[in-house]
């Protein structure tokens, strides 16, 4: 037999979920998730008694340790004060969730069918929404806005035949349901839908159907969560390698709808190059190609159709996708470069030679000390004093700035010999920029932040401080520029709408590409003294988009359109480009029934 | 955009208060002056780079590359060599030494040339703020030589980056001056660079990089020359576009353009400029012309002002104004001409600029004086003369003037005594006041005659021109008004707009900004209390009956400039710009006993009519233009070098 899999490296930043989510416990899910914020319900962040910052429960690697800097950090950056707070509401208030309206018979011959239904309010405020600042804020606030008015649970492909076939019968709504981590207001009711709207909640098709090692794929329902297919396949000794920053909630159908990308696509691909073979349920019938040949020049691919269409065609029920052996090895690492332009020069050069680790991203100077503010105690006094030591030699020493120097995490995977070869090649370029190697914790924990940002939110909405983060992608020779004019954009504005404290604007470079790579922007504020802080959010956002396509970056790398940057699609694939989307919708869905409005 | 200039239309300018940088050059010790700690912060927090390794940057701009590899017909390397001497031959060398050295000798020159340099501090603690946040570009106006010498001494005293000044390469002509000034801080372009694409892609690369480093201001003439006539020119487009570059590409987040300022109580050169605008020709910059112009030292200058005004982001003017996505498609550095977008954007803007250095420039008692003088050329009592110039003051401030008039003196004072600066212009004697003619033996012919007449009432013009922007758009409006039969607002806008076509080369109006110019004239006039408005009409009032003629008397000799041939509705007019502009403008002037028709305009002389007139439908055909022939004197032509080669013949009058 062959040895058991290594236990794969990026999962000890956090510990997993032991067991599955979802299960049998059909619609569990919300009964472990935060119903007005991010994650496990018992994971989050939090100022204990003495003022420390801690981040609870026990999943994470960060799971139930004290992070000392924490909230010197958040004071000093957002001009916050504990004493200032903004609890979010404790319960959903049932009664202020709209009735549903519902349309019976379709209702009926669901049941007749055996399709699992319902149209208990917590669960239709639930898939009311994903993840966009708006969203979550009126949540805490208790304001429940359009909210879809029957959950249904397809178990299969056969399931979603049939529900989409009703509700052509009965003119009714559908909005497929994913992840729900959707950060374009994608899984927004629209308020003009007066139609009965049905959220197609496909979690419960989240089986892995067959493997084959021949052909290393895998076919799976599209409703399988990130985190549960790559455990399953790790079992088995094999991984897809997709793995995007939300991948512990995010769904298999969701990326193929969005075009999601993941953080070791250099070595795996982004979606478009994982999936093989796509089954979509549309109005007009199932649309698949009828061979698993790795290329084909048959016409446009269809498969360009579906991907990145978030739900306006049809729902993805099953994917073939590659699949490829569990790497021996793996290697966190980190360089400290002077300052930005230096790191993003290295980055360039490390495109150019082709040599990208897995994953390889540049923070700024912001995020860098950010990435600090969560270290957390250090037990024993050695560790500080290397900590110490290693601080000296990079400022004192070695004379960088410490408001200037910026830090690239990497993560190397293969055969052991590979990486350690691949490691040298890449700290060999970054020398040449000035690059310091500043060891494996520092890139461990970069990555680690990914996962855990998200919580930060709201930790920062108990205190005044709301913010979001958005991305684009960007030829190199205008990387720095959009970096710096989009945030130097983000604080202008603030300043403008009258925030009172210079906001928490930061960007890395999280891909790269040949011709480009993608930018990734956080932006938070204090919102203490402002009437109207979510509109001041929303024009602060829009004024940054602005900037980002005057600056040669595009709407989206991968958060997708949805309903929150439609508005720019003209724009960003010409007036042809948009109308060939729309004659594919009228043709695939004429009346409508995928109705969330995204995209288009 | 609009707004821009409209905050500070028709109000009173906002008070600024100068201080006197000389005055403690007088009390201090001027080798401490120069040797004393010089540390200024540099722009953008950028270090500045070495002289070579910024032209080390240029030279290996990918830009460059593009336009070497277009270069046919040369070895790659020749074109290299080229390009790097072009390079030698135009770049600064800023050294530190050489700004103190040039700091102690300008201490003593200006202490001897000026009573005063006056400075507005305000505006230069915002250009101090300015230089932190962006690249800045320094904007002044040109009146004399000396201009960029002194803003270059200002900086130096006030401990702000020096600037990166483009200058004209005649000055690096100059032994050893040339190195001086190369030394503090002076890049040299050739004029009439023509097609010639190696030189400037040189130069806009050399120019944008020093843009983008943004490490100190650049420093240029948007104007493009030392106006002759001191009246405000209009811009040229060549440097505006390579500074604009980098912000429309991105490469910086904005640029602040900051207007300056600068006016001379007597300006250096008068009578210099008096003679090139009568075609004696441009003595050339030399070493020695300059040391033999050392008794220009000798004389009393008066004071002069230097107004740093408002910084202005180009991000807000180019709001809504032009679409930066339109370098998307294609790489940044390839050559190409700027858009018409771009062009456009580029022309509003430096027009705005100009517009701004007139709203700042400090008027001295003098320039109304002068204006006054010059409807009475043959003399006039002083006591009348003094009345009417306090009315004037009046006026102009309402008009939002800003004048140098000390309060603590009393008005005959301020106003003799600025007057007497001019003695080589004008004389005050047995209470009469006069305009001085050249000395020198008898006249033999008319013609030397009237030079010598000329150039006193030439030097009284040009200080009249420095206040001619404050009466511009309020004496426009009233002329048209005399031309409209009844008073509604909406024919007069459109008379209005007929002479802002007709003086678009005259005056500095900015491009699409008519309705603008029109409030601003009419706000005017209501501040003089000249005229009431209501919704639709514009009424002149009564009382101030004098007001509107007394302006639309500032504007005829400029409408008389204008050759115009009627033939019913259809007008022909020929902007003569290049030689009218100042010439026939002062006809009436330089002969003021001939009114009515003495002078023929020859109009078959070649090389002033512009080789494609402009036709234009009049739409009000009784604005009579009155029919005038008169010959002028081609060696007066254009003054401005880039738009041709001097003619400088003599044909007699």
């Amino acid at each position: 037999p062959p040895p058991p899999p290594p236990r794969l490296r990026w999962r000890s930043s956090f510990e997993m979920v032991a067991d599955a989510v979802y299960g049998d416990a059909k619609i569990s899910r919300q009964d472990i998730m935060k119903w007005n914020g991010w994650g496990y319900s018992d994971s989050r962040f939090l100022f204990n008694k003495k003022g420390q910052g801690e981040f609870t429960g026990k999943r994470y690697r960060l799971s139930g340790m004290i992070l000392p800097s924490l909230k010197d950090w958040f004071e000093a950056t957002f001009g916050t004060s504990l004493q200032h707070k903004t609890p979010a509401t404790p319960t959903l208030n049932v009664s202020a969730v709209p009735p549903p309206n519902l349309v019976e018979p379709f209702v009926e011959e669901l049941k007749v069918a055996g399709v699992a239904a319902s149209h208990d309010p917590e669960g239709r405020v639930f898939r009311s929404h994903g993840h966009c600042l708006h969203e979550i804020f009126a949540l805490r606030e208790g304001r429940i806005g359009r909210v879809p008015d029957l959950v249904v649970w397809p178990n299969c492909h056969n399931d979603v035949v049939k529900i989409v076939e009703l509700a052509c019968k009965y003119n009714v709504c559908l909005m497929p349901y994913g992840g729900g981590t959707s950060v374009s207001s994608a899984l927004e009711c629209p308020l003009e839908e007066t139609r009965s709207v049905v959220s197609l909640d496909t979690s419960q098709m989240n089986r892995i159907l067959w493997i084959d090692e021949k052909n290393l794929t895998v076919h799976v329902e599209a409703g399988i969560i990130g985190q549960d297919l790559e455990r399953q396949l790790n079992e088995s000794g094999y991984c897809t390698g997709h793995e995007p920053d939300s991948m512990e909630f995010s769904s298999l159908g969701g990326w193929v709808a969005t075009r999601a990308s993941g953080m070791k696509k250099n070595i795996y691909g982004n979606i478009e190059d994982l999936v093989v073979h796509i089954k979509m349920v549309t109005p007009r019938g199932v649309i698949e190609k009828s061979c698993q040949g790795p290329r084909m020049s048959t016409g446009p691919d269809i498969h360009h159709f579906i991907m990145g269409s978030e739900g306006t065609l049809g729902v993805v029920t099953e994917v073939t996708m590659k699949i490829r052996p569990l790497p021996e090895y793996q290697k966190y690492g980190s360089i400290v470069f002077p300052n930005f332009q230096q790191g993003v020069s290295c980055l360039r050069e490390v495109a150019r030679q082709r040599c990208a680790p897995a994953s390889i991203r540049l923070m700024d100077n912001e995020q860098f000390q950010f990435g600090h503010a969560l270290k957390p105690q250090v037990s024993s006094i050695f560790t500080s004093f290397l900590d110490g030591l290693k601080k000296f030699y990079i400022t004192k020493f070695k004379g960088f700035e410490p408001h200037h120097l910026c830090v690239a995490t990497l993560l190397f995977e293969g055969d052991r010999e590979k990486v350690l070869q691949h490691e040298k090649q890449v700290y060999d370029i970054a020398a040449k920029f000035g690059g310091l190697a500043a060891g494996e914790d520092n890139g461990q924990r970069g990555y680690m932040l990914t996962f855990v940002i998200a919580y930060l939110r709201d930790l920062g909405m108990d205190y005044y401080v709301i913010g979001e983060s958005f991305e684009t992608s960007v030829p190199w020779d205008r990387v720095l520029d959009l970096c710096r004019n989009v945030k130097e954009r983000i604080v202008r504005e603030c300043k403008e709408r009258g925030v009172q404290f210079p906001p928490f604007s930061t960007c890395r470079v999280t891909q790269t590409y040949d011709a480009g790579a993608c930018v990734y922007f956080y932006f938070a504020f204090n919102y203490r003294g402002l009437a109207d802080p979510l509109h001041v959010y929303e024009r602060v956002e829009h004024e940054a988009r602005e900037e980002i396509l005057a600056n040669g970056g595009s709407l989206s790398h991968h958060h997708g359109v949805g309903k929150l940057r439609k508005e720019w699609m003209r724009e960003a694939v010409s007036t042809v480009g948009l109308g060939m989307l729309q004659s594919v919708k009228e043709y695939v869905d004429p009346n409508n029934i995928f109705g969330n409005r995204n995209l288009l | 955009g609009g707004h821009l200039l409209q905050s500070a239309q028709s109000s009173r300018a906002e008070p600024a208060s100068f201080v006197d940088i000389l005055e403690e050059r007088r009390r201090g010790s001027d080798i401490s002056h120069a040797l004393r700690a010089f540390s200024p912060p540099p722009g953008c927090g950028a270090p500045p780079p070495s002289p070579s390794a910024l032209n080390k940057m240029v030279l290996e701009s990918q830009h460059l590359r593009y336009v070497v590899a277009a270069e046919s017909g040369k070895p790659q390397a020749r074109v290299r060599e080229e390009a790097a001497a072009l390079l030698d031959e135009m770049s600064q060398n800023l050294q530190v030494t050489f700004i103190r050295l040039l700091g102690f000798a300008l201490s003593k020159i200006f202490t001897r040339l000026f009573r005063r340099i006056q400075v507005n501090e305000d505006g230069l603690a915002r250009l101090q703020q300015a230089t932190q946040e962006h690249p800045v570009i320094l904007m002044p106006n040109h009146r004399s030589y000396v201009d960029f010498l002194v803003l270059s001494y200002i900086m130096f005293t006030y401990d702000l980056s020096i600037p990166v000044i483009a200058a004209g390469i005649p000055l690096m002509g100059m032994s050893l001056i040339g190195e001086i000034f190369r030394r503090s801080g002076a890049f040299f372009i050739r004029r009439a660079i023509g097609s010639d694409k190696l030189y400037w892609a040189v130069l806009s690369e050399y120019v944008r990089t020093i843009v983008r480093t943004g490490f100190a201001p650049v420093e240029f003439y948007v104007e493009g020359l030392r106006s002759r006539t001191l009246k405000s020119l209009t811009p040229k487009m060549g440097m505006m576009h390579m500074v604009l570059e980098p912000f429309l590409k991105g490469e910086v987040y904005d640029l602040s353009l900051v207007p300056v300022s600068i006016s001379y109580d007597r300006v250096l050169e008068e009578s210099l400029l008096a003679h090139e605008l009568l075609g004696v020709p441009k003595p050339r910059e030399t070493t020695r012309g300059l040391l033999k112009a050392r008794r220009v030292l000798e004389q009393d200058y008066g004071s002069m002002h230097v107004y740093f005004g408002n910084p202005v982001s180009v991000r807000e003017l180019a709001k809504g104004r032009i679409g930066r996505g339109q370098y998307n498609l294609v790489p940044r550095d390839l050559p190409g001409r700027p858009s018409e977008e771009s062009q456009a954007f580029a022309s509003a803007a430096a027009h705005r600029v100009v517009r701004l250095q007139e709203r700042g420039t400090v008027l001295s008692p003098w320039s109304l004086t002068a204006l006054l003088v010059l409807q009475r050329p043959d003399g006039t009592r002083w006591d009348l003369l003094a009345r009417d110039t306090l009315w004037l003051r009046g006026i102009a401030l309402q008009l939002g003037a800003r004048l140098d008039w000390p309060a603590d003196l009393p008005d005959l004072e301020v106003m003799s005594s600025s007057m007497a600066l001019h003695r080589s212009v004008v004389r005050c004697e047995e209470g009469c006041v006069w305009l001085v003619e050249e000395a020198g033996p008898e006249p033999v012919t008319q013609e030397e005659g009237v030079f010598r007449r000329a150039s006193a009432v030439l030097m009284c013009a040009s200080y009249r021109n420095q206040a001619l922007h404050v009466f511009t758009r309020p004496a426009m409006v009233a002329v048209a008004m005399g031309t409209v039969p009844g008073h509604s607002q909406e024919d007069i806008y459109r008379h209005f707009c007929f002479l802002r076509d007709l003086f678009a080369n005259e005056f500095v109006f900015v491009p699409g900004c008519g309705p603008q110019d029109f409030e601003e004239g009419c706000s005017g006039l209501q501040q003089c209390g000249a005229v009431s408005a209501t919704d639709h009409e514009l009424k002149p009032t009564e009382e101030e009956r004098d007001t509107i003629v007394f302006l639309s008397a500032i504007l005829e000799p400029f409408i008389e400039t204008y050759q115009v041939t009627g033939d019913n509705c259809t007008l022909l007019y020929f902007s003569l710009r290049n030689c009218l502009s100042f010439f026939p403008s002062h006809f009436r002037e330089i002969f003021p006993n001939s009114t009515r028709n003495p002078v023929t305009l020859r109009r078959d002389t070649e090389g002033y009519l512009p080789p494609t007139p402009t036709c234009c439908k009049l739409q009000c055909p009784n604005i009579y233009f009155r029919q005038s022939h008169c010959r002028i004197h081609p060696g007066s032509c254009s003054p401005t070098p880039l738009c041709g080669p001097q003619v400088a013949t003599s044909s007699p009058i």
